[in-house]
């Protein structure tokens, strides 16, 4: 029995649609993840210690557990104590929290390294050191890191897959199911591959606009 | 404010690290449109004696006081938080190196503070800018990067965003520093242009020549003391201890 493509133009539909959540998905965990990494990395360099501490805690668990089992417990589990997302959202939260740790980990770096002058000049002007970071540091920090957050980006669409465990039909659930109905895999995985490999095509290119836009501002 | 009779007034400054004093027991009276310089070895204490002014560097002992308020008070850290960056608005600094925001054109270095601490509109602070920016001569890089501008250029925003807040008082630690020799002219021009309109300046500089030309007044420090404090007349023409004459002699071969 050869391969024969000639099954999956009946199952483009959902083949598409599935294409549409994992966009609609990875693009919504991508922006957590990138807002998530600045509050973090803030909270890991300033915050006071009380809260520092529970906070390095949750920086553990997203850190040294994998990824399936933290989407487990923010869908399974947190229905437990009575809060009970719909899955897609339980996807988001698990990726882009698990992707803004990894975030956090290089703001703060770049953080660190821009220059200390930076930081007297806008107090100089008399900001208080929140509005220094907001306004002066941080946006210099996260030039710095957008090529290596871009990375972590792809990283995380890939891993996007991994929420069809919890039933949201993304491109991986919505393959196993067309091949559910045609016992096709091999043809259905190949599609789903292509179709991330474009999305991955796309999200470089994007990447590749915003570090564009930054060079001119250098 | 027991003493109002100086318009920037330091007394007593002393600054320790460990058991290394870098400020031994300071005072200096500046009165409204003065301009001092401070000229020294390095190490001798110069530039920490005028970040302890804006409180860059925080004094362990004395006190410093601008029209009449005192700058460091002692008071709890979220009351002197506003405190301090209230005081900042009204003392200008520039840096050796700069430090323009390189994320900002020269135009949003310069209207950035005063959008978000005084609530400048968006046109207000245009106006603002081309103002500041055109008495730098820096008109016609508005819309420039600083990565675009030459050292000489970047001073000169920097200056502009300094005096974009309207302050009371102008600090320049060691402003032409770090700059190829042919572009000091043109940023000490434009601070001899502030000298005209009666700026209170506080400079901390290696260059005699111009800070013999515009002070009022010259502090000579060495190893946290201030050794020596004068016109500049008589401090660099006739200096009454050998260790203003030596730094000088030497200062003065070195230069060239």
């Amino acid at each position: 029995m050869g391969l024969d493509f000639t099954v999956v133009p009946g199952h483009l539909d959902i083949i598409l649609l599935g294409c549409a959540w994992t966009i609609g998905i990875a693009l919504a965990a991508a922006l957590l993840s990138f807002f998530g990494g600045i509050v973090f990395a803030v909270i890991a360099l300033y915050a006071p210690w009380i809260i520092r501490q529970p906070f390095r805690l949750l920086e553990w668990v997203f850190m040294g557990t994998p990824l399936l089992l933290q989407l487990f417990l923010i869908y399974f589990g947190l229905v437990q104590i009575g809060i009970d997302l719909p899955a897609f959202v339980a996807g988001i939260i698990g990726l882009g929290l698990h992707f803004a740790v990894y975030n956090s980990e290089l703001i703060q770096t770049a953080i660190l390294s821009v220059d200390k002058g930076q930081m007297e000049a806008a107090r100089t002007v008399g900001l208080s050191r929140g509005q220094a970071l907001r306004k002066v540091v941080i946006p210099q920090a996260v030039r710095d890191v957008i090529p290596p957050i871009g990375n972590n980006m792809i990283a995380l669409l890939k891993d996007s897959a991994l929420v069809s465990v919890i039933g949201v039909s993304e491109l991986t659930l919505s393959a196993q199911r067309a091949i559910g109905a045609t016992y096709r895999p091999f043809e259905f995985y190949l599609v789903a591959a292509l179709f991330y490999y474009v999305i991955n095509l796309g999200m470089e290119a994007v990447q590749r606009r915003i570090e564009r836009r930054i060079a001119i501002s250098r | 404010m027991s003493d109002k009779s100086h318009f920037v007034e330091i007394r007593h400054a002393q600054k320790s690290y460990g058991p290394l004093e870098v400020l031994k027991d300071i005072s200096l009276n500046v009165e409204r449109g003065q301009i001092v310089a401070i000229i020294g070895p390095s190490g001798s204490g110069k530039s920490t004696l005028l970040r302890a002014i804006n409180e860059l560097d925080s004094l362990t002992g004395g006190e410093v006081w601008l029209d009449g308020v005192q700058v460091n008070k002692d008071m709890p850290h979220r009351q002197y938080e506003k405190h301090i960056n209230q005081m900042r608005q009204h003392i200008g600094m520039v840096f050796q190196h700069f430090n323009l925001f390189p994320h900002m054109t020269a135009r949003e270095n310069v209207t950035m503070a005063p959008m978000l601490l005084k609530g400048l509109s968006k046109t207000e602070a245009d106006t603002l800018a081309e103002e500041q920016l055109d008495k730098v001569g820096m008109l016609d890089r508005i819309d420039y990067y600083p990565s675009r501008l030459s050292g000489g250029q970047k001073q000169r925003v920097a200056i502009a965003r300094a005096l974009a807040m309207k302050p009371k008082l102008m600090l320049f630690d060691e402003a032409t520093s770090a700059l190829d020799p042919e572009l000091v002219d043109e940023v000490n021009m434009v601070m001899k242009t502030l000298a005209e309109e009666h700026m209170t300046m506080i400079i901390v500089t290696h260059e005699m020549d111009f800070a013999a030309s515009v002070c009022d007044r010259v502090l000579f420090m060495d190893q946290g003391v201030v050794v020596e404090e004068g016109p500049p007349s008589v401090v660099f023409k006739n200096p009454t201890k050998d260790r203003t004459r030596e730094f000088l002699r030497k200062h003065l071969a070195g230069a060239n």
